[in-house]
């Protein structure tokens, strides 16, 4: 492919064409902040903060939408352009409940990093703000509008990746705010409850409910995994805090998914640290069920399975594999059946 | 003139049913000249209703012709004077004529008032000389004469080449050459490709696309098919405003007439040319009228800008190229086409060519629509053409080119209206709009309203623009209410550059021109309104006080009685007094005063 030369901050670099400023700036390391962009979105150059000077442009051009050519020569940190990430910060913030002491968010939010990289401590704006009721009694999802930006990620993820449209902006001017059909709770709606504006929210505005208080991003560790659920692969990183999971996140620079998650892979983890949980085997003696060993459970199942197969013979067992089970679970679970048992009863749950 | 029926010599009266002359009683004249006509068994004089002549503050607009008698301001009870003395009689009727306001002078010829005299008319050449609503008026002053040559003697790229050697430039604001517009729409491949037409016409105080849908719409659709033919585009779309019902309706019509005589659908006068047009009314969001936002409502999505590149001649409406224009520039086509490019770009400056029409508003004599070529100056449209400021009053400033325009003072009265000139100003060109003020209007509370213009239809997504004019407007209340300081005058600057340079689309780039442009040429006003707490103008109602002047109060009790909160005190025959802290500042006991006693203090 033909290679393209710009200029970022006096610096040669060499790339290829069809990128944007923003990607090829984030290749050289060099940073250029954003609110509305999301790599799994389309460029919407909405917030302003990427805007950067090109030399011969008639104005400021967004990072995030602009796609390079040869010979451009670009800045991304010039004092007009500080100036104007300064007051769309203070803008921002002054119309955003400062919250931050409480806020899940807090240190994993974009536009509290944004304003302390600008070293804003004071808001030169100050006017009406607005108070939104939160009332949504779906299970999963906090929406908290008085944290959004309207940046419209949850809008377009839930659209462009989900292809669910939950989300749609209403009003206009200084009230345009992000909503729900009839703004109604998330469950009213055809909501799949799959968390993906979570993942994509800039702020706080919309957070896990079952995280909340659970652990700071700071105080936790991050392990990544493959979701156990479907065939699908996806991977997760799992939010760890004094052994429990406090939260399952994604991230969008790696894995097949690419940041994406489902419900099951975000939110259905409540059963690694539930009460409820087997964590022995138990064996029915009397009528009732007692733990036991491994041995024992073992060879319970194995002197039932032989009785099973000498009177009834190897078809009457049947065996249905799991999509949690690992792809070499899977392949000793159809080889015991086929082999031990004797039967080609076998099937999976990621057909039914 | 009198090209318009076979029978030269016969009287028709032509009544103007624009919206302007409708609201001041055009319909009701209408009835009465039927009614009349039926009472006297009148049958051979036709009754002409026309589209808006552009006179609108003389309105009800009626001209008698063949000669062009023009009397203006008529009411139903004039009807059977006209038809008794004028039609019957032969006779012109002095006292029902149009006096000029600078002279005194009657004037009893249309084309004799100063107010067209001095207008160059190409855009509106057909407004209050046919009936809108008969296609066969349109062709009998020459009307589909254009798409008959374009279709049978020139290529696309002759239309193309003709469009850009005319010098053109888009009037919907922006000002981008209309052929070179067109070469990128007609060079760039699809399939399907669009032409729309820009009809969402929203600055507060422009009408001038109104009155040309409503007064001349063929002329409109006549200039879609030759861009059509030129672009390479099957369908066109006119985005036109729900709020304008007379412009909806008679396109509507109009349409309906071309499709009748065969100049929509297939194989259009015999080319291989197709081409069909679809009106889609719009839902009265101001932003609308930016393109890509105006695309996004016809495809049924909320109207919000986004950003360009890809410019929709590369990837427009459904994606595929398009080719957007405005109502009063496509009215130029066919002009351009018949009479040539060279005589059109021989009308005004070196990089402005043509004409511009002007809705002029405000406190102004004759206000209306005024088409003039370009480089033609500010003095001459609100002195000479529209006879200067109301009542004689000091000029203070023009505000041009609506809430995304700017406002120049007396000292600029001179500088000629074009492109580039008005932009050094720091006002633009924008779609027309020209509102005049006096030293009544408040330069802070003016800004204040064109903020909360912009506010209000500001679509939200970027945020200089939604919350950026937001903090500008209530800067802008608390000055108008003595509740700002110095340091906010310099945040409210420093905050309108940054809106100026980092929003998404115009209406964002453009709304904080009002208030910096008043800044720049009004300063002192709006250091007066923060320093002193006060507003000279006397509009700005918590800075000033309503005062009696105990010399001059007679103690009628006139003012008491009118003021409807109480405020007023005193005895029959003593001087009154204005509680303060009562008045609400309506200003009515001041109306009423007999003697001039009430005053305003700052």
């Amino acid at each position: 492919m033909a290679k393209i030369n710009l200029v970022i901050n006096d610096r040669k670099i060499e790339t290829e064409p069809g990128k944007t400023i923003l990607e090829v700036a984030g290749e050289n390391r060099i940073k250029i902040p954003t609110l509305c962009h999301d790599p799994r979105l389309k460029p919407y150059g909405a917030c302003r903060v990427c805007l950067v000077e090109v030399e011969g442009a008639r104005t400021f051009l967004p990072a995030c939408a602009t796609e390079v050519i040869d010979g451009m020569v670009v800045k991304t940190n010039t004092v007009p352009l500080y100036e104007i990430r300064r007051t769309i910060v203070e803008l921002l913030l002054s119309d955003h409940e400062l919250s931050c002491v409480t806020c899940e968010s807090a240190g994993q939010c974009q536009l509290q990093d944004l304003a302390y990289e600008l070293g804003i401590e004071e808001n030169r704006f100050e006017g009406e703000k607005h108070t939104y009721t939160i009332e949504d009694y779906n299970p999963l999802i906090e929406r908290d509008l008085n944290k959004c930006i309207s940046c419209g990620r949850c809008v377009r993820i839930c659209e462009e990746v989900q292809q669910n449209s939950i989300y749609t902006f209403a009003n206009r001017g200084f009230d345009a705010i992000v909503t729900t059909p009839y703004d109604r709770s998330l469950i009213e709606t055809k909501c799949e409850l799959c968390g993906q504006c979570v993942s994509t929210c800039p702020t706080g505005a919309l957070t896990e409910k079952m995280s909340r208080y659970k652990g700071r991003i700071w105080e936790i560790e991050k392990v990544k995994t493959i979701c156990p659920y479907c065939g699908c692969g996806c991977e997760l990183e799992i939010q760890i805090k004094n052994g429990e999971i406090v939260r399952v996140s994604t991230d969008v620079e790696s894995g097949i998914n690419k940041g994406n998650a489902c419900a099951k892979g975000r939110f259905g983890y409540d059963f690694v640290n539930h009460p409820n949980r087997l964590t022995s085997p138990l064996v029915r003696k009397n009528g009732e069920l007692v733990e036991t060993s491994w041995d024992e459970a073992i060879k319970t199942v194995a002197d039932k399975f032989s009785k099973i197969k000498k009177k009834h013979g190897s078809d009457a067992i049947a065996g249905l594999s799991s999509a949690k089970c690992t792809n070499e679970e899977n392949y000793l679970m159809q080889k015991f059946m086929r082999a031990v048992i004797g039967t080609n009863n076998i099937d999976h749950c990621a057909r039914l | 003139m009198g090209k318009i029926d076979v029978k030269e010599e016969q009287n028709r009266v032509f009544i103007c049913t624009g919206t302007g002359c409708i609201l001041s009683g055009a319909d009701r004249v209408n009835a009465a000249f039927k009614e009349e006509f039926k009472k006297r068994k009148i049958s051979e004089i036709d009754i002409v209703q026309t589209g808006c002549h552009g006179f609108c503050q003389q309105g009800p607009i009626i001209v008698i012709q063949p000669e062009g008698i023009f009397y203006p301001m008529v009411s139903a009870e004039n009807v059977a004077r006209i038809v008794e003395e004028h039609l019957l009689g032969g006779k012109i009727i002095d006292d029902l004529l149009y006096k000029d306001p600078s002279t005194g002078e009657k004037v009893p010829f249309y084309k004799d008032i100063n107010f067209y005299k001095k207008q160059t008319r190409i855009v509106l050449r057909n407004c209050g000389q046919i009936d809108p609503e008969e296609i066969d008026n349109y062709i009998e002053h020459g009307g589909y004469e254009a798409l008959k040559k374009v279709l049978s003697e020139m290529t696309p790229e002759e239309v193309v080449e003709e469009v850009k050697a005319s010098c053109l430039r888009g009037r919907g604001g922006a000002g981008f050459p209309t052929g070179i517009k067109w070469d990128f729409a007609r060079k760039a491949s699809g399939d399907v490709k669009y032409l729309i037409c820009n009809a969402d016409e929203g600055d507060p105080g422009a009408f001038m696309d109104r009155s040309v849908l409503e007064g001349d719409p063929h002329s409109v659709l006549e200039g879609m098919m030759i861009a059509a033919y030129a672009i390479g585009a099957s369908v066109g779309y006119i985005y036109v405003r729900a709020e304008y019902p007379l412009a909806v309706k008679r396109l509507k019509i109009a349409v309906e007439h071309v499709k009748k005589k065969g100049f929509l659908g297939k194989n259009i006068l015999g080319s291989s040319f197709n081409f069909e047009i679809k009106i889609k009314e719009g839902a009265g969001a101001f932003v609308c009228g930016e393109e890509t936002a105006l695309m996004a409502s016809i495809e049924g999505r909320r109207g919000t800008p986004r950003v360009r590149p890809p410019f929709p001649a590369q990837s427009g409406l459904w994606g595929k190229p398009t080719n957007i224009n405005n109502v009063e520039t496509l009215a130029n086509i066919a002009w351009i086409i018949i009479n040539g490019a060279n005589k059109f770009a021989a009308i005004g400056t070196e990089k402005s060519k043509g004409t511009k029409i002007f809705a002029v508003t405000g406190k102004v004599k004759n206000g209306g629509l005024v088409e003039v070529p370009m480089g033609t100056s500010l003095r001459e449209v609100i002195f000479d053409i529209c006879g200067g400021v109301k009542d004689d009053e000091e000029f203070k400033a023009v505000q041009i080119g609506g809430p995304s325009g700017g406002c120049l003072p007396a000292e600029f009265l001179d500088t000629p209206i074009d492109y580039e000139s008005l932009t050094q100003t720091g006002a633009i060109v924008g779609s027309g709009g020209m509102v005049v003020m006096d030293e009544s209007s408040c330069m802070v509370d003016l800004a204040r309203y064109f903020l909360a213009f912009t506010q209000k239809e500001s679509c939200g997504k970027c945020v200089p623009c939604r919350v950026g004019t937001k903090r500008m407007l209530e800067m802008l209340q608390r000055m108008t209410k003595g509740e700002s300081n110095e340091e906010e005058l310099v945040l409210l600057e420093n905050l309108a550059q940054d809106i100026k340079v980092s929003s998404l689309c115009g209406l964002g780039q453009t709304a904080p021109n009002p208030v910096l442009t008043m800044f720049k040429y009004f300063r002192k006003e709006f250091e007066e309104h923060v320093k002193e707490g006060r507003c000279r103008a006397g509009v700005c109602s918590e800075l000033i006080a309503y005062i009696i002047k105990e010399n001059i109060c007679k103690g009628c009790g006139v003012c008491k009685k009118h003021c409807p909160v109480g405020a007023i005190s005193g005895e029959k025959k003593q001087p009154h007094e204005i509680d303060v802290a009562k008045c609400v500042k309506c200003g009515i006991c001041m109306q009423h005063c007999p003697f001039d006693a009430i005053y305003v203090a700052e």
